[in-house]
């Protein structure tokens, strides 16, 4: 028995994500062929833009037309797009020259160090925040949570972004110039995972990690500020329902000490819907990520994707738009997995 | 006499609301010799609950102590502090609770919940605890123990998972067990080994018990002692077969009268003296049934609900439908009130097919008028958004077309004056009417287009004793003047003996057994019929022997 359990949940979760990935494939298809449209009906030519740099004649535009494909019928160049999606090719962008996909690829880790970054603040700030709220509801602890959620919500990335430089680099200078992921000068670690921090650890440069983090504090506190909101009051609101709920009380009745109806009963039930929000929440901090990237220089995939779609090149914005939508499924994927495993109800329904 | 286990003084306790402060229970007094066991009864409001919750401080943050002392094993603990009352729940006190799946943590596995409650008290390593959880599962006698240490609370059946909670209850071997209606909403058999069971742990190992419930002939049959609550008092005391043989104070005679029992009739139970006419309408000659089913099937996934159900219903007769859980007795009925499609067999309206009548489009056929339905809940089954006048207007504008105007009054207030409902309340909202009030608003909607057919689900379960009485005086009355004919489901046998003709016990789907009601409960035929009755705790204040 104690070997026929562990593969039967095993089997059955692989084959729902097996499922879940299948069905994810008409969304994905759908994506790409949407924004495929969308930046064709948008106004500006790139061949124009790329050909008026150097001599910019008639001849010379026809000729950029001729080498991106853009002189074919729309649904050519759709069905060659297509074809080389399918075979992992994401185009080439006009403006860096290389293929779409080595510079997401390039870019990508650091975009998600500093979402990861600043979802793992956002927790360890509201968790504790939401329940403290939730266990003195109407005390001046669940005020000052409900101010600083309010705060957090009402001011804009790019403005707390700035009055973070302000205070913390240039009024007290505890933080290093905000530009980049890495000191200029700093010599940057072999590209292993492409995570900063990550490489520098597995390498053992321990100075180097620490300049990594210093400069990777200040955007992910912004982000960070952002979302605080939803995790905290969501931590409250579930905390508050499973504290008075019946189990709550058993538990209470029979002795359990405080702490450990708080952590083990209430906390335990209250964070399956906050798991939940943490999903949404990540998935929006990868799209509004944009604007704190661009306050800190920081080279990540979506102020590459707003650099490409100012200079109506393609192919970087369709393979943005993909890769997104693609983790978006991932996470989402994710979510429900780390659902199953959190509520044992879940899988059976 | 020794000083008691438990002696609680004048107890007061308040809760404020946003309405101002409640008062909810003024000056109880108990008290509970060790080994003894004393049900407490009273009807919802009377502040039985709330006493046992203030005994423990498991009140509500808004409720709070007023007044009176509670002392325990020779301790006063009406102040207690923190550290003390940990040391005091579950070890020395424990309580049981109504609802037990909700009352399980349901992410973490039975076993662990038991360890947690071992451990939270005695210095048990992982092991220990486990070994020692899964003796205790096997105390309270579940069967194939060792595998369900692992089980989730979903995973068990609400009779299983109030043994887990009592297992979790007597872990630390407490001195008293409070049981806050222990087997509410649990079948009439499950119920029995449940009480049973309690029963049988307390006395063995010597605990005292204080059992609260609605239901006296729970009391009757499992406690030596009764006290009766109504509005946060105690209005009396004593020995069971004493007091129920002879209640001294007019509320314990109202609620002995209330409640049925084997021999009752309706008029019984509202203290009227027994009408003399009114035979039950006999079936009218020549006449075919008004309702007739056949094979009716119905299943859902996998699962059969129903299986080949058929029966008979004559015009202006009652049908008792009477099974557990699992029964397929609500099934049935939906089907039939055309509220759900079934998946095999016929149901013949007057002669003419319904069943065919798909239940999405059922509402636009003409016999929609003539078959209405009482729901189990009155407090969710009238829109919060309609005053009692718009509930029962609804089906008269819906279905006979009516519209606003003095016509559409006039037949609103006949029904509701038919229902005992006052005229003033038609236009209060559901939230304003006390739950009989809500009852009759559903039984008038129900009534207002004058049907032929009532099917009542278990109309009577959500409501008290006394207010159930008024209901089933109302229903029965209702039937023989207008002659109506009752599809009356419930799990209380004794209020199907009353009200209908006829029963049909159900089981697994299946009739198990159909016939006259006064025939199968002097003389059931099948073994689960006679188990069911054997299960009902006897109450007969009459010939009561003290059996606890």
């Amino acid at each position: 028995m104690s070997e026929a359990l562990p593969q039967g949940p095993l089997r059955r979760a692989a084959r729902r994500v097996g499922i879940r990935l299948l069905s994810a494939l008409p969304a994905l298809f759908g994506v790409l062929v949407f924004t495929f449209i969308l930046m064709r009906v948008l106004p500006g030519d790139p061949a124009v833009f790329f050909a008026a740099g150097a001599a910019g004649g008639q001849a010379e535009i026809e000729m950029v037309r001729q080498q991106m494909g853009l002189d074919r019928p729309l649904p050519e160049q759709l069905l060659r797009y297509l074809w080389d999606v399918g075979r992992g090719e994401l185009g080439l962008s006009m403006t860096t020259g290389q293929p779409v996909r080595a510079d997401l690829l390039e870019r990508l880790p650091a975009s998600l160090e500093l979402t990861f970054s600043a979802l793992f603040l956002a927790l360890v700030l509201a968790l504790p925040l939401g329940i403290l709220a939730a266990l003195r509801p109407g005390s001046p602890v669940d005020h000052l949570v409900r101010f600083l959620c309010t705060l957090g919500v009402c001011v804009p990335t790019f403005v707390s972004g700035l009055l973070l430089v302000y205070v913390f680099y240039y009024l007290l200078a505890w933080a290093p110039d905000p530009t980049g992921r890495l000191d200029v000068f700093a010599a940057s670690p072999p590209g292993i995972t492409g995570f900063l921090l990550v490489d520098f650890a597995l390498v053992g440069d321990w100075e180097g990690w620490r300049a990594a983090a210093a400069q990777l504090v200040l955007p992910a506190a912004t982000m960070a500020l952002f979302v605080l909101a939803p995790l905290a009051r969501m931590t409250r609101a579930s905390m508050l329902a499973v504290l008075g709920s019946e189990f709550i009380r058993t538990a209470r009745s029979l002795g359990l000490s405080g702490r450990r109806v708080v952590l083990v009963y209430a906390l335990r039930n209250a964070l399956i819907p906050v798991l939940t929000i943490s999903g949404i929440v990540f998935s929006t901090m990868l799209g509004a990520n944009v604007l704190v990237e661009k306050v800190f220089s920081w080279p990540g995939v979506a102020s590459y994707a707003l650099d490409a779609l100012l200079a109506s090149d393609y192919a970087p914005v369709q393979g943005f738009v993909l890769l997104m939508a693609a983790i978006f499924v991932a996470v989402n994927l994710l979510v429900d997995l780390l659902y199953g495993v959190a509520d044992p109800r879940a899988s059976v329904a | 006499m020794s000083e008691p286990l438990l002696s609680v003084e004048n107890l007061h306790v308040r809760f404020a609301t946003r309405g101002g402060e409640v008062h909810a229970v003024r000056g109880v007094s108990l008290h509970l010799a060790a080994g003894e066991t004393l049900g407490v009864v009273g009807e919802s409001g009377s502040g039985k609950s709330v006493t046992a919750y203030a005994i423990t401080h498991l009140l509500d943050r808004a409720g709070r102590i007023a007044e009176g002392r509670i002392r325990f094993a020779g301790r006063d603990i009406t102040r207690a502090g923190r550290q003390e009352l940990r040391d005091l729940r579950g070890a020395a006190i424990s309580m049981v609770f109504q609802n037990p799946r909700a009352a399980l943590n349901p992410i973490r596995r039975v076993g662990d919940q038991i360890a947690d409650a071992l451990r939270a008290h005695r210095d048990l390593g992982r092991r220990a605890a486990r070994a020692r959880a899964l003796e205790l599962l096997e105390a309270v006698r579940i069967r194939d123990a060792a595998a369900r240490l692992d089980a989730y609370p979903h995973e068990l059946s609400g009779g299983m998972c109030q043994r887990v909670m009592i297992a979790m209850a007597i872990a630390c071997a407490p001195r008293l067990l409070i049981a806050d209606e222990p087997t509410t909403g649990l079948d009439v058999t499950t119920q029995k080994t449940v009480m049973e069971l309690l029963s049988a742990l307390i006395a063995e190992r010597g605990m005292a018990m204080m059992l609260i419930t609605h239901d006296l002939g729970l009391a009757a049959q499992y406690c030596r002692r009764v006290a009766v609550m109504e509005q946060g008092r105690v209005v009396e005391e004593g020995p069971t077969a004493a007091l129920f043989r002879a209640p001294r104070h007019p509320y314990t005679r109202r609620l002995v009268a209330a409640s049925p029992t084997r021999h009752s009739t309706v008029a019984d139970l509202v203290g009227e003296a027994p009408a003399p006419a009114a035979p039950p309408p006999a079936p009218r000659r020549g006449e075919g049934p008004l309702l007739e089913v056949q094979g009716l099937c119905r299943s859902f996934g996998r699962v059969l609900a129903v299986d080949g159900v058929s029966f008979r219903l004559a015009p202006g007769e009652s049908l008792g439908l009477v099974g557990e859980s699992g029964s397929g007795k609500t099934t049935l009925s939906r089907m039939i009130c055309r509220l759900l499609d079934a998946s095999a067999g016929r149901i013949l309206f007057e002669g003419e097919d319904i069943g065919a009548i798909p239940a999405r489009r059922f509402h636009r056929a003409p016999q929609r008028r003539d078959i209405q339905i009482v729901f189990q809940d009155p407090n969710d089954s009238i829109n919060p958004r309609f005053t009692a006048f718009q509930a029962i207007a609804h089906p008269l504008r819906r279905l006979e077309g009516l519209g606003e105007g003095p016509a559409l009054r006039a037949r609103v207030e006949a029904a509701a004056a038919r229902c005992g409902l006052p005229l003033e309340l038609l236009d209060r909202f559901p939230h304003q009417l006390s739950g009989g009030q809500k009852a009759r608003v559903g039984i008038a909607r129900a009534i207002a287009t004058r049907p032929r057919l009532l099917v009542l689900d278990e109309p009577t379960a959500a409501l008290d004793v006394s207010v159930q009485a008024v209901v089933l005086k109302l229903l029965d009355d209702l039937r023989r003047q207008d002659g109506m004919a009752y599809l009356f489901v419930s799990h209380d046998l004794n209020v199907v003996r009353m009200m209908c003709e006829r029963t049909i016990v159900l089981r697994l789907g299946r009739i198990e057994e159909e016939g006259p009601s006064q025939a199968i409960f002097a003389a059931p035929r099948s073994d689960y019929a006679r188990e069911l009755l054997a299960a009902i705790p006897h109450f007969a204040p009459d010939e009561q022997e003290a059996t606890a």
